[in-house]
């Protein structure tokens, strides 16, 4: 290959909070300048995004089969899942809205379990393929992770908002703690991976292996 | 810090001393899903915990069921939820399933009641209102029964007595449903104290059965002497008062409604069981009447016209009603050529009260025997007993039958074995002066009266007449005649006044016959003395007292 040389074989080692290049060949376990833990690749990456990945799975079931809100209009209440939202939408013909909550909140936690466990299987197989593609889709995923808490928003804003008694109320149920749960766990899961492991070379499986230590 | 982690790479050699610490790594980071599905675990196992049954119900229509959102509710709380609503098989009703609540196991006891809460606009009120705005749900109410179902039938009405609450049902019997519905409120003491729960026709449709629920704790002022009358609408009457107008309330006015009351004087009244049968009568009057007892069909004949007679009128015995018309009827008599109206009342004696008891004790009657019956009748009849149609109200010319005593009518042959018994009648007040009246004009149609019109003007005429010369020529002379008169009187007034000649004349005169008188009786006592001077003539020794008188003047 004909790339410049890695930090690494510099014996170099960024600091993950200051971004200070530090001399490894001291060894030393703290940055010289802010004092804060070195470490070669973040910290058990892969073992903290796969179950970080799991529990926003496991949270996921519940998130979408329990009703999130309760809507009450004139006396007659009806819990709504974020799917029969959307249907209930769809049906209205606000086919807009409800492709827009149908992407955020449906769509796109499940693209970034898919993206994310992509990733980790690729890179826990060490493959050479798609490397710059699948760099972006961690970039891409990182950009949609906040992305879902439009769900948990709007159900806060409109359950604080539509307080009117006799005539409306609506109320948050638990489903949307768990949505909100999936979409932290999700975000944990994406800024635990440490997308250099993308790059990692597949000749050096034991420095891969020092790294994954630290 | 671990040295080695497995789940990194598969191809990382495991020491021992990795094997120890590689536990603690994992647990660290690994909680955290382990706690997560354990949280979902938790709601599934709690899902299924709550879990209740899951009951059938068939209504006739889907009115108002909406799969997941329509509830079921007892005593306002949601027991369970409405999870699907489908045809049944035969397409001819309605079948929704329902997800109870796990307290709610009880729901379905067999004879558990469900049906639709709708708003309705019925006798007893609005009820469901709610529902205009939240939407019908399901109303629920236990049952008793030890045995379980899955099928229930869904009823088309709330049914009126729900949650098991206390009181009492009876049982009315009318001959018409009237105003009355279900929910119609019965009233005792014009306080509502229960409530109409349902009605059906008697088995040979003669009859209405109407089902009453009296809650408690006023259920214990139903008894076993307890009347129940119809309260709707208004009881206008024209009495001898004026008018009277009499309602049980207002609501009552427009949906009906029943009262009862035991009569005033009830003894040994006790609280009546449940389900206890009682008449339902028409209004308060005769509700609390007593008993009518036995009645007796008697018929009577008139041969006068009976307008304002009508069917229901009342019959009197000595001014004491004691029966009522029940028909009347037109007949043709081939005989007489006339047309009498035959008249059917029905009487009872019983309402005759202490006359009745006493008048069969008297006469050793027993009520039972009806020929005796008959005979006491008909010794009644022989002492004058006749049936009189008399006219109630002159003002309206309402009749009523009056049996009263006659002794002065005319004898009429009393047929014992005839039935119904016959009792004969004689022409009403009315109709009696119209007779004499219609005599008297019949007279006076007779008289002459044009001849002696015709008499009467030439008389008149003559009168005339005389008058005009009586005026012309006697007037005059009465006039003069009147003068003279005046003067005559003129003159003797002044001949009889104090200081006139004549007088004075008059009154010299009578001193002269006064004298005169007794010179008189001086003789006629003289000679009474001396009769001889008659004869002999007067003595000269004669008392010269005596001899004064006469001769002084």
């Amino acid at each position: 290959m004909n790339s410049p040389p890695t930090a690494r074989e510099l014996n170099l080692c960024l600091c993950h909070t200051c971004g200070q290049p530090c001399d490894m060949s001291a060894a030393p376990t703290e940055c010289d300048r802010c004092g804060a833990a070195l470490h070669w690749r973040k910290e058990l990456s892969l073992t903290r995004t796969w179950a970080y990945l799991l529990t926003a799975l496991a949270f996921y079931v519940p998130a979408n089969l329990l009703p999130v809100m309760k809507t009450t209009m004139l006396g007659s209440g009806a819990d709504s899942t974020i799917m029969s939202g959307v249907l209930e939408f769809w049906q209205h013909g606000a086919w807009d809205i409800a492709l827009i909550i149908f992407i955020a909140s449906i769509a796109v936690p499940g693209i970034k379990f898919v993206s994310l466990a992509l990733l980790l299987i690729t890179v826990q197989r060490n493959s050479q393929w798609a490397r710059k593609e699948r760099s972006k889709l961690f970039r891409f995923v990182e950009l949609i992770g906040y992305w879902s808490m439009l769900d948990v928003i709007v159900v806060a804003l409109v359950a604080a908002l539509v307080q009117f008694r006799a005539l409306g109320t609506i109320e948050p149920r638990l489903g949307i703690l768990f949505f909100g749960l999936v979409v932290v766990f999700t975000m944990l899961a994406a800024m635990s991976f440490d997308p250099r492991l993308i790059w990692e070379n597949p000749h050096n499986e034991e420095r891969l292996d020092d790294a994954t230590q630290r | 810090m671990t040295p080695h982690n497995a789940d990194t790479h598969t191809s990382t050699p495991a020491g021992t001393p990795a094997i120890k610490t590689r536990r603690f790594s994992v647990s660290l980071v690994w909680i955290v899903p382990i706690v997560a599905v354990l949280v979902g675990i938790s709601l599934v196992v709690h899902n299924v915990l709550q879990q209740g049954p899951t009951i059938t119900l068939n209504f006739k229509t889907g009115s108002g069921l909406v799969a997941n959102k329509t509830e079921v509710k007892y005593r306002n709380v949601v027991i369970g939820q409405v999870s699907d609503v489908a045809l049944s098989d035969d397409q001819k009703s309605v079948n929704a399933t329902i997800k109870l609540a796990k307290q709610a196991e009880s729901f379905t006891r067999e004879d558990s009641k469900f049906w639709v809460v709708r708003p309705r606009i019925g006798a007893g009120g609005v009820s469901g209102i709610d529902t205009l705005l939240s939407g019908d749900y399901i109303g629920a109410d236990i049952g008793q029964s030890d045995t379980r179902a899955k099928q229930f039938k869904g009823l088309e009405n709330p049914p009126p007595i729900t949650y098991g609450e206390p009181g009492k049902r009876f049982t009315l019997h009318t001959q018409g449903l009237g105003s009355l519905d279900i929910g119609s409120p019965v009233y005792y003491r014009k306080i509502p104290v229960g409530q109409v729960v349902a009605y059906e026709l008697d088995a040979d449709g003669k009859g209405v059965n109407i089902e009453v629920f009296v809650h408690a704790p006023n259920d214990v002022y139903v008894t076993e002497n307890t009347r129940f009358w119809n309260a709707s609408g208004i009881d206008l009457s024209v009495g001898a008062n004026g008018f009277a107008l009499k309602t049980e309330s207002l609501s009552s006015m427009l949906a009906g409604g029943i009262a009862f009351q035991a009569p005033p004087y009830s003894p040994n009244d006790k609280p009546a069981a449940e389900d206890h049968t009682y008449e339902l009568f028409d209004d308060q009057q005769s509700a609390l009447a007593p008993p009518n007892g036995q009645g007796q069909y008697m018929a009577l004949r008139f041969d006068q016209a009976l307008r304002g007679l009508k069917v229901g009128a009342p019959v009197e015995f000595l001014g004491v009603e004691f029966g009522k018309v029940v028909s009347i009827n037109l007949d043709f008599d081939a005989k007489k050529r006339s047309f009498p109206i035959n008249v059917g009342i029905v009487i009872y004696p019983q309402l005759l009260g202490e006359a009745n008891t006493k008048l069969l004790k008297a006469t050793q009657h027993d009520p039972a025997d009806e020929a005796g019956g008959v005979r006491l009748i008909g010794t009644f009849i022989e002492n004058g007993l006749r049936a009189q149609a008399r006219s109630g109200n002159l003002l309206t010319g309402q009749l009523y039958i009056a049996l009263d005593f006659f002794p002065k009518a005319e004898k009429v042959a009393f047929d014992p074995k005839l039935r119904p018994v016959n009792i004969p009648t004689i022409p009403g007040n009315l109709e009696q002066l119209q007779e004499k009246l219609e005599g008297i004009v019949n007279k006076i149609n007779q008289l002459p009266i044009e001849r002696i019109a015709g008499n009467l003007d030439g008389s008149l005429v003559e009168l005339r007449k005389g008058l005009a010369q009586l005026n012309a020529k006697t007037l005059p002379g009465v006039q003069n005649t009147l003068g003279d008169m005046s003067k005559t009187l003129q003159s003797a007034n002044s001949t009889l006044a104090e200081d006139s000649p004549q007088r004075e004349q008059l009154s010299q005169t009578l001193d002269e016959l006064g004298r005169m008188s007794r010179s008189l009786r001086e003789l006629s006592d003289y000679l009474g003395r001396h009769p001889e001077s008659l004869i002999r003539g007067r003595p000269d020794n004669a008392a010269p007292t005596d001899l004064q008188g006469p001769p002084r003047k």
